[in-house]
Order: structure tokens, then C-alpha cells, then sequence
């Protein structure tokens, strides 16, 4: 039996299905209310992209895996990109973790980081202060969707000062085609503490050919003076729906960079937001999008000011083929009161058909003088003088477009922090360009 | 077979608008000819049109190349046959490495399966740079972003050494160089002079002619070479500027499609 999005979510089965994880009270709670919200509560609604004609059924049966004594009882394509020591790594598959290691040197330094059932086992005051303080369920129907049935997931704790110098790793994939795949990703990182976190978000065998809705919510915690890099890696399948909501909360002097490749070949909603609440904290938002076949996307940036003298930079890179649709916000909101603050955005589209459609929609909100905010947009086709530039040193016409679109791409790809997820990146890209 | 590179009467427009009012130069393996004359008399044109710019239609004529037609080929392929020209103002490319570009351009030339190593092509592409007085660090830079003039005037040069091709084009490689930089550029060039290497060094100033001693001097105005002599073409040109020739063939504007 498989939960219908649409239809409001039964309380019973939520109740019966958290009770079955053993869950505390609280919790149950939490997905209780967000199930009777779902019955009543809208779709989001992005600019220019109706999201509610989306198949949006497919919410899938619990799955849950036996937790792997070692990486090598995952799939191969999967094992393929994993840190060879298998250290500092979550693997979800399906409904549930199926792997997780924190080095001891970590351990020792208070640092937790497991998969966010296990979170509220183990660490369940911690959790409960977190969970849902940054993306409300009541927000909408997805948000409320999301807190009723959420599974799996990754929770990131770093204690004050410490500072984790190796990435933390997750890799979450989908290989059944009935699992409900909705993981929620919490990370709390306290003062003057640093972290980066890398994610790849998958499908592998059965997965591959899963209608299915993948609905996930990430939440940052970043506390005075604390820096998270968030990388994020989304590669599912054409009859995948992926619905992404990833939100940071900053205090002073607290800043995040999102690193985001959005490189679904289905449907997509992927709206990434810092909330700059503490006076100078800082946000860089990096994302890369390709659109190919049908697809259509809505995928936003967002940054809103709260703090005095608190800054955001986004940059939103697009390569649309064939019939692909992308419909690409950048919003930049700048609260009463956020004096000095500086908002700086852009978004460029690269056509490759003339079928296929990107829009860049930059969104200026100001409502204080004292402030700076500029954005850049554009939309165009492969430059026909580099084209003849390189042309002139002897490369083809495709060989030449191919470098273009990549260097178009680079100035984000290069941002990622680790060697081997960098070129799993561009093995992905490559292959969207190829398909 | 000793290389030769044959314009013949060529002409060439832009918008509809004819440039190039026939063109005839015959240049041999290990010769070196320059085009001078003042600005807007084609001589950029000539450049671009040979090279197969997608701006310029040609409209008649014939360009050889080892008795191949380039006229009847793509941009790249007119590279492959052995074409090279040193742009005026070269592309800016974000995201591709000057040494990803260069690979590619070597690659190209050679084809699949017989693809230059990569420590044959960065031990080729540092003992060339070395030689140009470049930072090494240009390799890893995005093609010429962010580079001043006189660096991408290098970057043009190194391509030049790197893909050793049979005719070269130089288009103003001297503007925006100060002295120094032009002696490295001209003793690049210099190095690179062959008997199976044939030069054609488009100029509006004489002192890069200093550097690089050419065997023919062409003046070009109103899109046609009015006058052909040897090196001493070239000096008479520094020392009394474009007038007399304007006098003697009776030119009264000497620039082409201005207005």
C-alpha cells in the first residue's frame, strides 16, 4: 500500500508507523499534526511553474535496510564514488540508513554524525530543539507532507569551536521501486564551529525505473561564527519527482555556502534560502542545473537579510537541451532594519535548442535605503566568436561547443570540495550532455 | 613537399559591404611578408577572411594551401591543413584551462588514438612558455580571462610554438606590447622561422618589421595590395609615412566600406 500524496495522509498510519520505528512521543507528535496539515494545507507555488500537475502520488511503502557491517555489501555503482576508508560516511538506502562511521578522533571531540533516526534515539533533546526550528511543517502541503513521513536522513552535530577538517559524507539512493525515499537532513553547527558536508542523492537497479516522488528537506543550524559548506549532488531518474527544500538559519558572523547540482532527469523543485538573521553573517549560494528531455524545473535561490551588514552572493548556472523547462528565481530580500546589508545575484542560461525554455527571474525585495543589491541575468545561446576562436585552433564545431558549455559550468564544478565527487559531477554532467 | 600558400584575387564582404577587392599574395616555405598600410584599408579583413571568420563572405577567388582549396573548408579544418592566425583581440573563455584548450587544439591535429601524453604535452608546453618569459601559472588560468593585452598577445605565440603550424598570421600581434614584450614576441616568432614555414605579418606600425626581417613588404589600401617591394619597403614606410604612396597612385582616401 502506498500513501497518495494527495489524498491527506492518515494519522493512524502515521501514528502506527512511527510507533513501529519506536519513536519518542514528541516525534509521533510532530508527524501526527503534519499529517492533518497535509489534508488541508496547498501545494507551494513557484513563479511559473505549476508543481501541483506534477505526479505527485507516488509516495511509496516503507523500506528499510539492514544497517552493512561494510561498504562492500553496497551496490557497486554506489561503492564507486565513496571515500576509500569508508570514514566519516551516512549511506541511506530507501527508507533507511544502511550504513554509518564517524572517525573516533571526531567522536572524541563531541562531533555526532548518523542518520537522523538514530539521531532521535541517541540524542533525542538535541534533535527535538532542531528539528523543524529552520523549514516549519506547516508551511505548506510538501513541508507538511515531508514532516509526517520522513525516514532515514542525516544528522550533523559540531560542538563549539571544533573544527571538522575532513568533508562529512552521505550518499542517499533509491534501488526499490516501492520505497518511500524522504530523508531529512539536520545539521547544527555551534559557535565558531566549521564543517562541510557533501551529498549525492541517487538511484541505483530497481530505482532507476521507480515512479516515485523524492521529497527531502535540509536544515542548517549555523550558530555565532559557525561555517557549514553544504554540497549537494541530485542525479535521479527521468520518472523520479524530486522535491528539494534546503534552508539555512545563520547567526552573527555565522555564514553558509551551498554548493547545489541539480541534475535530475525529472521534475524538480529545488529552492535553496539562507535566512541571514545574525549581524554579518554571510551566504554564497553556487548551483548548476541541466535541463534535458521534458523535464521541467523550478529552481530557486533565495536569500533574505535580517542582520545588519550581512551579505549574499548568489550564482545559478543553467544549460537547457532539447524541450527541457527551467524556470530559475534568484530572490534577494532585504528586511527593515538590515542596514548595510549587500545582496549581490546572478543567473545565466545557456540554450543549446531552441525548444527548450529558461527563464532567470532575479527578484530584488528591498525594504531599507541603507543597503547594496545588484543582480546580473542572462540568457543565450554558445558564443559563436569563442566558438570560431577555438574553431581556429583546429577543434571541431562539437568538441568546441563542448568545452564552451563545460567552462560554462566549471567556475561551479570546481567549487566542490572533494577530488572524486568532483568527477562524479562531471561524469554526470557529461552524460546529461551526451543523452 | 616545400609548403606554398597562394591568395588568388580574392574578394571579400561584410553585411554586403565589399572589403577585400582582390587579393593576390604567393608566399613559399621559410619566406616571411608583411601587409602594412594605415587603419581601415582591410588588412584585418584579410586576416579573418582567410581563417574562414563567419562574418565574412568571399566571393571570389581561390586561397591554396599546399594545393588544397581552404576556402571550401570549415574554420577547424583550415587549422588542421596547417592555417594559424594570431588573433587582434583573441576570445575570453571562461571554465576552459589554457592548457585543456591547448591539449585539445594538439589533439585535434594528431586524432584519435594518437593523442599527445600528458607529461610529453606539459614539458612541451612549459619549456615553451619559458621561453616566451610567460608565469607558468597561465596554464591553469581560463583562456586569456582576465589576461592584460600583452599577455594575451603571448598566449597567441605560445599556441603559435605549440601547434608548429605551416602558415602563420600574425594580426597586429605588436599592438599593445611594450618593448620589451615585443622583443620576446618577435624572438618567438624568430625561433619558430623554417624552410617548411611560410609568415604573413599583418602590421600598421613598421617597428615590429625591426624584429622580424621580412623577405617581401605589401601595402595594402581601399582593400587591395597597391605596392610590393622588399624590406626597404618597410623603412621608407617609418621614414615618410603612407603619403607618397597616396600621391603617386593617386589615392585621396585610402580607407575601404568606412561609411
Amino acid at each position: 500500500m502506498s500513501t497518495q500524496l494527495n489524498a491527506p495522509v492518515s494519522r493512524e498510519n502515521i501514528e502506527a508507523l512511527s510507533q513501529g520505528r519506536g519513536e519518542p512521543g514528541w516525534l509521533t507528535d510532530i508527524r501526527k499534526e503534519a499529517a492533518a496539515l497535509a489534508g488541508t494545507l496547498e501545494w507551494p507555488r513557484p513563479e511559473k511553474m505549476r508543481i501541483d500537475r506534477w505526479k505527485l502520488t507516488a509516495f511509496g511503502v516503507d523500506r528499510h535496510p539492514e544497517l552493512a557491517g561494510d561498504l562492500s555489501q553496497l551496490p557497486e555503482e554506489i561503492r564507486a564514488s565513496l571515500p576509500q576508508d569508508a570514514a566519516n560516511l551516512v549511506v541511506q538506502r530507501n527508507s533507511g540508513a544502511a550504513y554509518r562511521n564517524l572517525a573516533e578522533e571526531w567522536k572524541a571531540k563531541g562531533v555526532i554524525f548518523t542518520d537522523l533516526e538514530t539521531a532521535v534515539r541517541e540524542h533525542g533533546d538535541l534533535v527535538k530543539k532542531h528539528l523543524f526550528s529552520v523549514v516549519k511543517a506547516d508551511e505548506d502541503k510538501l513541508t507538511a507532507l515531508h514532516a509526517a513521513l520522513w525516514n532515514g536522513g542525516v544528522f550533523v552535530y559540531v560542538p563549539k569551536n571544533v573544527e571538522v577538517e575532513v568533508p562529512l559524507q552521505a550518499v542517499l539512493y533509491l534501488d526499490d521501486a516501492e520505497a518511500a525515499f524522504a530523508p531529512h537532513v539536520l545539521i547544527v553547527a555551534d559557535a565558531n564551529s566549521r564543517v562541510s558536508y557533501v551529498d549525492r542523492v541517487l538511484a541505483s537497479g530497481a530505482g532507476r525505473s521507480a515512479v516515485a516522488v523524492h521529497h527531502a528537506v535540509v536544515e542548517v543550524v549555523a550558530g555565532p561564527g559557525a561555517l557549514v559548506r553544504f554540497a549537494s549532488i541530485h542525479h535521479l531518474p527521468e520518472s523520479v519527482t524530486d522535491l528539494s527544500i534546503r534552508r539555512a538559519t545563520l547567526a552573527n558572523d555565522a555564514r553558509i555556502e551551498w554548493i547545489i547540482g541539480d541534475l535530475n532527469n525529472g521534475n524538480t523543485l529545488s529552492v535553496t534560502k539562507s535566512d541571514l538573521k545574525g549581524n554579518g553573517s554571510t551566504s554564497d549560494s553556487k548551483l548548476i542545473t541541466i535541463g534535458t528531455q521534458s523535464q521541467n524545473m523550478s529552481i530557486t535561490t533565495h536569500a533574505v537579510h535580517y542582520g545588519l551588514s550581512s551579505e549574499s552572493e548568489m550564482e545559478t548556472r543553467a544549460v537547457m537541451r532539447d524541450s527541457a523547462t527551467a524556470i530559475i528565481n534568484g530572490v534577494t530580500k532585504i528586511e527593515k532594519g538590515a542596514t548595510k546589508a549587500n545582496g549581490h545575484q546572478t543567473e545565466r542560461v545557456l540554450m543549446l535548442s531552441p525548444k527548450a525554455r529558461g527563464d532567470a527571474n532575479p527578484i530584488l525585495l528591498i525594504d531599507e535605503d541603507d543597503v547594496k543589491a545588484d543582480h546580473a541575468a542572462s540568457v543565450g545561446r554558445v558564443n559563436e566568436e569563442q566558438l570560431y576562436y577555438l574553431m581556429s585552433r583546429g577543434i571541431d564545431r562539437e568538441v568546441a561547443e563542448r568545452l564552451i558549455i563545460r567552462g560554462f559550468l566549471e567556475p561551479i564544478v570546481s567549487e566542490v570540495p572533494i577530488e572524486a565527487v568532483r568527477e562524479e559531477l562531471e561524469r554526470m554532467i557529461e552524460g546529461k550532455l551526451n543523452a | 613537399m616545400a609548403t606554398r600558400f597562394t591568395v588568388k584575387g580574392l574578394r571579400a564582404s561584410i553585411e554586403g559591404k565589399e572589403i577585400l577587392k582582390g587579393i593576390d599574395i604567393d608566399i613559399r616555405g621559410g619566406e616571411i611578408h608583411a601587409i602594412m598600410g594605415p587603419n581601415g584599408t582591410g588588412k584585418s579583413t584579410l586576416a579573418s577572411a582567410l581563417m574562414g571568420h563567419p562574418k565574412y563572405e568571399v566571393t571570389e577567388g581561390e586561397v591554396l594551401l599546399d594545393g588544397e582549396n581552404l576556402l571550401e573548408m570549415e574554420v577547424d579544418e583550415r587549422a588542421r591543413a596547417g592555417l594559424f592566425l594570431a588573433m587582434q583581440y583573441p576570445s575570453e573563455i571562461t571554465g576552459v584551462t589554457n592548457a585543456d584548450f591547448l591539449r585539445s587544439a594538439i589533439n585535434a591535429r594528431r586524432g584519435e588514438g594518437n593523442e599527445i601524453s600528458l607529461i610529453k604535452f606539459i614539458r612541451q608546453l612549459e619549456a615553451k612558455m619559458k621561453e616566451l618569459e610567460m608565469n607558468p601559472e597561465f596554464a591553469h588560468r581560463y583562456l586569456n580571462e582576465g589576461f592584460s593585452g600583452g599577455e594575451k598577445k603571448r598566449n597567441e605565440i605560445l599556441q603559435m610554438m605549440m601547434l608548429e603550424p605551416k602558415i602563420v598570421i600574425l594580426d597586429e600581434v605588436d599592438s599593445g606590447l611594450d618593448i620589451d614584450a615585443l622583443k620576446i614576441v618577435a624572438s618567438g616568432v624568430n625561433s619558430m622561422r623554417s624552410e617548411d614555414r611560410g609568415f604573413l605579418i599583418i602590421t600598421h606600425y613598421q617597428r615590429l618589421l625591426n624584429y622580424i626581417k621580412p623577405d617581401f613588404v605589401h601595402v595594402m589600401m581601399q582593400g587591395r595590395i597597391v605596392k610590393s617591394g622588399g624590406p626597404e619597403l618597410a623603412e621608407r614606410l617609418e621614414a615618410e609615412g603612407y603619403d607618397w604612396i597616396k600621391e603617386e597612385l593617386g589615392i585621396v582616401d585610402e580607407t575601404v566600406g568606412q561609411a
